[in-house]
């Protein structure tokens, strides 16, 4: 059998972040830790964030789920990372356009996110790529906060 | 099974994604049969008005229909009276209701709640909330090696501190037939209250209340191919009469006065607000077609379909399926989950092929520990199902493997 709309969704990028995911695992000295589940489905990211003089300095996540969140997770925490949470912010926003199949800021290299487009044809596919991205806004803005 | 039956739900006859609907979410949510549509628009279109008031001709028909319904409910269970059978949401407002009026009124400090690993969240919650209101203690029956319960498990929980035993029929993961009879016979032993959530288990098998010896019973309307938003209580009448409503309002009530107010009569005093008229005129019509085509029928096709699909699903290699090994001690539902796959992926892949399956952990996640998976993927099949649902499935199945064999 034939799926050619799978392979919108499955890209080789994407799999390939599920395969060998980046930064793997809990950070020593973080400053923010945040668990986030999706509880319909069972999917669980742990998200350990390093932010300091507004920069994001390091992330690192923990969790099971399906590939696309796991990929998703992934790709998140290499495109924060370095960047001041201004701009992992708005990265967020961009990425939840995306998602939402709406006109998106193109003018931001999004790097290997790019290929999770797909998910926005798979509805009930979406809220398993957003989970790490809604983590770490919830991460950050606890940061803000304390 | 008829073969003809498919023909009655039209939903069934559609394409999606290009391939023709595979429908195995039924544990989720049944699909409707042209005489429960029809019995619906009826209603709607000829007798809707409230009921239980006013004197005119509509209000009439529809409190005939609403009362008429109770009736087909007490029959299809064999309750020993319409005072038994209270009209709710579903099963979860009706294990609430219980939990809230009974529990309340009969659970003290350091008494014991009894329920089991394999519970839905709707059979797990209500009572934690009773335990830690009332400083309960809520007990897990532990679960056999291929997900049954074994009567001496439930001889070690229950204890004469026992108040409550609370216990799913037929488990919406594994599929697993429980001895809920015994276990209520165990209960009354030491004097506590059997509570059944049938959810599972009306839709398949031939409820009798009084063969049970049950003391509550719970079931919802849309898993035995009637509407959504109904479902039916069934309490022994000594019990529901000693116990104070939850819900307080109109159509309840005897006597209003300005500080106090006096209920009705059984099964009203529970049915605050105007009442799920139209559900429960679509439930009798979901009953009428069940007991057209048999329950004794439909639960030996789930049995075959059951047996079918573990025996087509095992060839399968790295296919893991939970619970009873043996398809005599299960209804139809098999979960399971493909090695190195995501059961999420695994369903995305199905849908694709027009095959409908639920991937998650089924609002049981006690279980999932238990069975030490963060989720599965769950195929449920019901009287609407035939033996080329299961090629389509194992077929499916076989190409999600090769899929993702590929793409890794």
């Amino acid at each position: 059998m034939s799926f050619n709309n799978l392979d919108q969704l499955y890209r080789q990028v994407i799999m390939d972040h599920y395969k060998t995911p980046r930064n793997k695992g809990a950070l020593e000295e973080d400053s923010v830790n945040i668990e986030m589940n999706n509880p319909t489905c069972g999917d669980r990211i742990q998200l350990t964030l390093q932010v300091e003089d507004g920069i994001v300095k390091d992330a690192k996540f923990d969790g099971e789920g399906c590939s696309i969140s796991m990929a998703s997770a992934s790709m998140m925490t290499q495109a924060v990372k370095g960047k001041d949470v201004d701009t992992a912010l708005k990265l967020s926003g961009i990425f939840s356009d995306m998602m939402l199949g709406k006109e998106y800021d193109d003018s931001v290299d999004l790097g290997d996110i790019e290929a999770l487009q797909g998910v926005s044809k798979f509805p009930a596919r979406i809220k398993c790529a957003t989970l790490a991205w809604k983590a770490m806004e919830k991460g950050v803005h606890e940061e803000e906060k304390s | 099974m008829n073969p003809e039956i498919k023909s009655h739900f039209p939903i069934l006859n559609q394409e999606v994604n290009g391939h023709p609907l595979v429908y195995l979410d039924s544990a989720a949510t049944s699909q409707k049969p042209t005489p429960v549509i029809a019995a619906l628009k009826e209603y709607y279109e000829f007798d809707n008005s409230n009921v239980h008031r006013g004197v005119h001709t509509l209000g009439n028909r529809a409190t005939e229909k609403y009362e008429g319904a109770r009736e087909k409910v007490q029959q299809f269970i064999n309750a020993s009276s319409t005072q038994e059978i209270v009209f709710l949401r579903g099963t979860t407002t009706a294990i609430n209701l219980v939990a809230q009026s009974y529990g309340r009124a009969n659970v003290e400090e350091g008494d014991e709640i009894v329920i089991t690993y394999m519970e839905h969240h709707s059979n797990i919650i209500p009572w934690q909330q009773l335990a830690k209101e009332r400083g309960a203690v809520l007990k897990y029956i532990e679960l056999e090696e291929d997900g049954t319960i074994s009567l001496e498990n439930v001889r070690a929980a229950i204890t004469d501190r026992t108040k409550i035993v609370s216990m799913v029929y037929v488990s919406n993961v594994l599929g697993t037939m429980n001895p809920v009879k015994e276990v209520a016979k165990i209960a009354h032993e030491h004097g506590a209250v059997m509570m059944v959530d049938g959810a599972q288990a009306a839709p398949h098998l031939k409820i009798d209340v009084q063969d049970l010896d049950c003391d509550f019973f719970a079931f919802s309307g849309h898993k035995m191919v009637g509407p959504t938003g109904i479902g039916v209580l069934y309490g022994k009448k000594h019990l529901l009469e000693a116990m104070e409503p939850v819900e307080f309002g109109g159509e309840m009530i005897d006597f209003v006065g300005l500080y106090d107010s006096t209920w009705k009569e059984l099964p009203w005093k529970f049915e605050g607000g105007t009442p799920i008229i139209a559900g429960a005129v679509g439930l009798a019509a979901a009953i009428d077609f069940l007991q057209e085509i048999g329950l004794d029928e439909i639960e030996k096709h789930e049995h075959h379909m059951a047996a079918l699909a573990m025996d087509k699903m095992g060839a399968i290699e790295g296919l893991e399926i939970y619970g009873p090994k043996d398809p005599a001690k299960r209804a139809g539902i098999v979960t399971f989950n493909l090695k190195e796959v995501h059961p999420h992926d695994v369903a995305t892949v199905l849908d694709m092929s027009g095959i409908a399956v639920r991937a998650g952990h089924h609002c049981a996640q006690p279980l999932m520990k238990w069975l030490d998976v963060t989720a599965t993927a769950r195929a449920s099949f019901y009287l609407y199902n035939d033996e080329s649902d299961i090629d389509r499935l194992v077929e499916g199945l076989r190409s999600a493997k090769e899929y993702f064999s590929d793409v890794f």
